[in-house]
Parts: structure tokens; sequence; C-alpha cells
């Protein structure tokens, strides 16, 4: 399998990082009772990739991005992180400040409801500094000009900053959960149905946006979706979860265009599709 | 509840106890037991919030039971106590509480910060700087720095734990984005030790910079919420701020109409049917004392 390297290297990190994943997934498996999450799940992301995980509902792909990022303890499984300072990390095992650490710095999770990823009590300006502040910004007019700056890269007038998101529009709102989750310049992004609940105009334009700064940026994301489309357009491999298992996985054009199980021709051929 | 005794009324009790059916300073030794516990906990990791069974007072809730509790835990007979609220040892609060420890613990009372060894306070700290062996208790409304960021105590809790603390600079922000400054004037969060952030009580923030490097112990009780934090002596305390918008102990830019201090923190009063207004010193005792009436 040939995956996509292209992320541009960064100053002061390992440069043999770019030859190694980024995140080894490897037993990941969550109950609920006698109920599965998830079970078994193994993958590796590399630096720059994108991974696309669909499935029908139910099928266990929030309990799974969920396990990776540290919001759910998984049962079983190791879920290991190429950290910047420390190379390759089990994050289960990495005590809770640091795995906390990470995830204002080094992580990003975008919500499918902006509600639960952005604090819609204070402005826009601090819902995007909310972040370099958590890890030590100072600096009120510096930190007012990155978000600024990001406010503009997600395409929302700068003349806003002060506003809250309350009074955004839902398009707005989870672009503006974009920018505060990429302020910080993190390496992993975890997106669960990040076009859901918008409008089909609103979501493409979304879409080209996330698409642009992942590539830009040469982020490495995790994708869930229900919309074939949203991972033909950002992933460049693709799972398929079917009762909390991956039933194929590959390039996301070769399981799209040659489903092998008989699962993915269902989902493929649109008859699951929601 | 009596006015505070002169010297002559003290000595009448001494001779003629009336029939005591509480405990020295009112509370039984177990429960005091419990509240020093609290106490040497607070005072060994200083910034931090420590639970207690706050007790049933005999005042309501409003009056600083907390500090009262630490304040009756603390006490022994041979302490002199004094006891303000906003910085006046007169007003009824102020009086009401130092009667209550007159009658109940039969210590001496001054208004006096210098002769004082513990004093209990509401909203200020003494103009005089404090020393070595005294105590200084403060009346703490909520304690919880974070709560109106974060309302829930749990997530609070671990947002201390994880020094989880970019929500309190969230909040200055918002204060120079919407007022060009920081607004908060009151209950000025600090950071204690480089570790706990701590809300140092609705002092004004000029008295923050009293806080740090203080020789006295400084105890913080907050009795509805039952809550106790402490700064040992000696303790490092910085106000949160930004590098382009640093803290500023500000103060109404006057001086005290009654003694000429430029350099005490001052209340406006008005003086008259008219509306006339002047600005005098918070700190009765430290204004008396310039104005050398205190005897
Ligand atoms: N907190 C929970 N308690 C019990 N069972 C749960 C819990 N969360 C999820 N489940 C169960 O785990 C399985 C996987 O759920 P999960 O939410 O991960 O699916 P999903 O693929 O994200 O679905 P959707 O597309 O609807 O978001 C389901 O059977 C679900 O009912
Ligand atoms: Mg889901
Ligand atoms: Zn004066």
């Amino acid at each position: 399998m040939t995956a996509r390297r292209g992320a541009p290297a960064r100053a002061g990190g390992d440069p043999s990082a770019q030859d190694r994943p980024l995140l080894t997934v490897e037993g990941l498996t969550k109950r609920y009772g006698a109920r599965i999450g998830c079970a078994d799940v193994g993958f590796m992301l590399w630096p720059g990739e994108v991974m696309g995980i669909v499935g029908e509902s139910g099928s266990g792909k929030s309990t799974l991005l969920g396990c990776l990022a540290g919001h759910i303890a998984p049962d079983a499984g190791r879920v290991i992180f190429d950290t910047r300072d420390r190379g390759p990390r089990d994050v289960l095992a990495m005590p809770e400040p640091e795995r906390r650490m990470l995830a204002r710095t080094d992580w990003a999770f975008v919500h499918q409801n902006p509600r639960d990823g952005l604090r819609m009590g204070v402005s826009a300006g601090a819902n995007v500094g909310e972040r370099l502040m958590a890890v030590g910004a100072r600096h009120y007019g510096q930190i007012r000009g990155a978000a600024r700056d990001w406010m503009a890269r997600v395409e929302i007038d700068v003349g806003r900053i002060d506003d809250r998101p309350s009074a955004f529009s839902g398009g707005m709102q989870q672009r503006l959960q974009i920018a505060r989750n990429l302020v910080t310049g993190p390496r992993l992004v975890f997106m669960d149905e990040p076009t859901g609940g918008l409008d089909v105009s609103v979501q493409a334009r979304l879409l080209d946006l996330l698409r642009g700064l992942v590539r830009g940026m040469g982020l490495s994301a995790v994708v869930v979706t229900h919309d074939l489309a949203v991972v033909r357009l950002l992933s460049d491999r693709l799972m398929v979860m079917q009762g909390g298992r991956v039933v194929e996985q590959g390039l996301t054009d070769q399981v799209l265009d040659d489903p092998q199980h008989g699962y993915t021709q269902l989902l493929v051929s649109s008859v699951l599709q929601v | 509840m009596s006015e505070p005794k002169g010297p002559a009324e003290r000595g009448k009790i001494v001779t003629e106890p009336e029939p005591i059916s509480y405990n020295f300073a009112y509370l039984d030794e177990e429960t005091k037991r419990m509240i020093r516990r609290a106490l040497l906990k607070a005072l060994a990791i200083p910034g931090y919030q420590v639970p207690f069974a706050s007790r049933e007072m005999p005042m309501p809730y409003g009056w600083g039971t907390g500090g009262v509790q630490v304040t009756a835990a603390c006490l022994v007979p041979e302490d002199v106590l004094k006891v303000i609220d906003q910085g006046a040892d007169d007003t009824t609060n102020a009086v009401s509480i130092r009667a209550f420890f007159a009658r109940t613990a039969g210590v001496r009372t001054t208004t006096r910060t210098a002769e004082a060894t513990i004093i209990q306070t509401r909203h200020r700290v003494p103009e005089t700087p404090l020393r070595e062996g005294q105590i200084l208790v403060f009346q703490v409304p909520i304690p919880e720095p974070l709560r109106f960021l974060e309302p829930r105590e749990t997530e609070t809790r671990r947002m201390h734990a994880l020094q989880d603390y970019g929500l309190m600079h969230v909040k200055l922000y918002e204060d120079i984005a919407r007022h060009g400054e920081i607004a908060t004037s009151y209950a000025y969060p600090v950071k204690v030790e480089g570790r706990y952030v701590m809300d140092p009580s609705p002092i004004p923030k000029f008295d923050n910079p009293k806080l740090s490097m203080c020789p006295a112990i400084q105890l913080f009780g907050a009795g509805r919420e039952a809550r106790i934090y402490a700064l040992p002596p000696w303790t490092r305390v910085e106000s949160l701020d930004f590098e382009d918008h640093p803290f500023t102990p500000s103060k109404a830019d006057q001086a005290c109409a009654l003694c000429g201090a430029a350099d005490s923190y001052l209340d406006e009063v008005i003086t008259d049917d008219a509306g006339g207004r002047m600005f005098v010193c918070s700190d009765t005792d430290h204004c008396a004392g310039r104005r050398g009436e205190a005897s």
C-alpha cells in the first residue's frame, strides 16, 4: 500500500518521523456491557495522510474516534502516537496531564455539533485564542492577531471577532470550531461528521475549506462520516465498519470503485446511504 | 449580640462569668480539630481548596461563617483579635463578630492592626504591613475562581489538578476585548507559587500585591461552600495578566480627605443630603493612626 507522504517536514521535528507512522492503532476494543462499541480495530496513519471511516449508524465510528482521542477509555488495545519530543508513545498509558496537553497542542477534535466544540458564552476571538492561552500565550495583541488570522483563513468576517458564536450561522460556527482547533498547529485532527447537520450548499463550501487546510498544512486526520462524498474528497484511505469491526480498508478510490466486502458493495451502491 | 465591651466590662466578665453553655470560641474541640486539620493541609498546599465539614454558626452565611470558623479554630486565650469589614472596625458585621468572640472566647479585642495577633477581614487587607506571627483570616463567599467560567465542580477540580488554566485568561481576554482593559477590580484571580489559581476573596485588586511575600499567615474560609485555603508566610502570589496588559493595582486617583494619604485604598463617601462626596481611607485604623487619633 502506498501512503501519501507529501507533508512538509516540520522544523525542530525528528527528521526520521516522516518515515514512520504518526499513529499506530492495535486491537482497539470497547464494549458497553454486552454490546460491542468497536472491536479489534487496527490501522496505521502516516504523516500527512487522511483516513476516512464510514459505516452505518451504530457501526462504532464515534466509539472508535472517542477511544483514539482519549475521550473514551477502551477495554483493550494500544494507540501509539509519534510525539514531537519523545517519539512514539502509547497514548492510553500516558498520565492524564500529558494526554491533555497533547489534546490541546498536537491534536484537534472537531465535533459534529459545533456547540459541543465551542464556548458559546465567549466571543469568537476568545474561542480561537483559548488553546493558545491554554499553552501559555500571554500577549493579548498576538493572541488577537492569531484569532484574526484564523478567522480569515476559515472565511469568517474578521469584523465579527468580538461577537459570540451564538450569533453565527451553523456553517460559520463549524468554521469557527475548525479555526479554534487548528490555531495551535496540531499534527493530527479527529473529525466526527464535520459536515453533518449542515445544508448541502454549506457542506460543499466547508468541505472545500477543510480540504484546502488539510492539504495546505499537511495535516493528518481521521474523519468519520456517513457521506461517501466527504471521503472521496478528503481521505487518502478508507476503513469500512460494520457492527464495531473493520470489514474492509484500503485506498479510498480502490475501496469505493472496487469494493470487496459485501457490506461495502451495498454501501457503495448507495442502498445503505442515509 | 451586644456591643464590644470596654476594658472595664471585660474585667467584669472574668470575675462574674455569665453562665456559659458553649466551649472556648463557641465551637467544640472536635470541630476545631477537624478545621485545624483542614488548615494544616491548606498551608501545606498553598492555594489549594480543602473541603471541610462547615458548621452552622449562630449568624447568617453572608456574615462570614467560614471566616468565623477559621478564627475560632485558631484562637488561643492570649490572642488579641481585630475584625474589619471593608476596612472598617465599626460596621455592624465587624462589631458583631468581635463581640461574639469577646463573649465566647473572652479574648482581648483591638482596632489596631499592629496590636492584633488575629485579624478577621471581609474584603480588605489592612494598609499597615503585617508581620510574622500574625494571622489574617479572610471571609470568602465563592472560593472557586473558575466557577463563572465552568460551573461543573467535577470539571473545575480536574482543571486545578491538571493546571488547565487557559480559561482564566479567556476571561481576561474578554475583558480587554470588551472594555479595552482588564475590568475585573475585585476578587482579581491570582496564581500561587506558580501552581494553583486562587480567588483572593472580594478584596480590591489594589490589595493583591499585599498577599505576596507576606510575613503573616493568610487563611481563607468559605462557610456556605465549605472550603478552606491558605497562604503560608512568604508565599509568592501573582495576579494574572497579559504582557501587553499588565496587572495594575489601581485605586481612586485622589488623596484621603481626612489624613491626606495618597497611597491607601479610598472609599467614596457621601457627606450630605446635597450629594457632597469625598474620598477617605477605607482602612479606618490606618486613617486614624495617621491623624494621630489612635489611642
Ligand atoms: N454510551 C454508550 N452506552 C452504551 N452503548 C453505547 C454507547 N455509545 C455507543 N453505544 C453503542 O455502541 C455501538 C456503536 O455506537 P457509535 O455511537 O460508536 O456508532 P456510530 O457509528 O458513531 O453511529 P452514528 O453514525 O449513528 O453516529 C452502538 O451499538 C451504540 O448503541
Ligand atoms: Mg457517531
Ligand atoms: Zn485617611
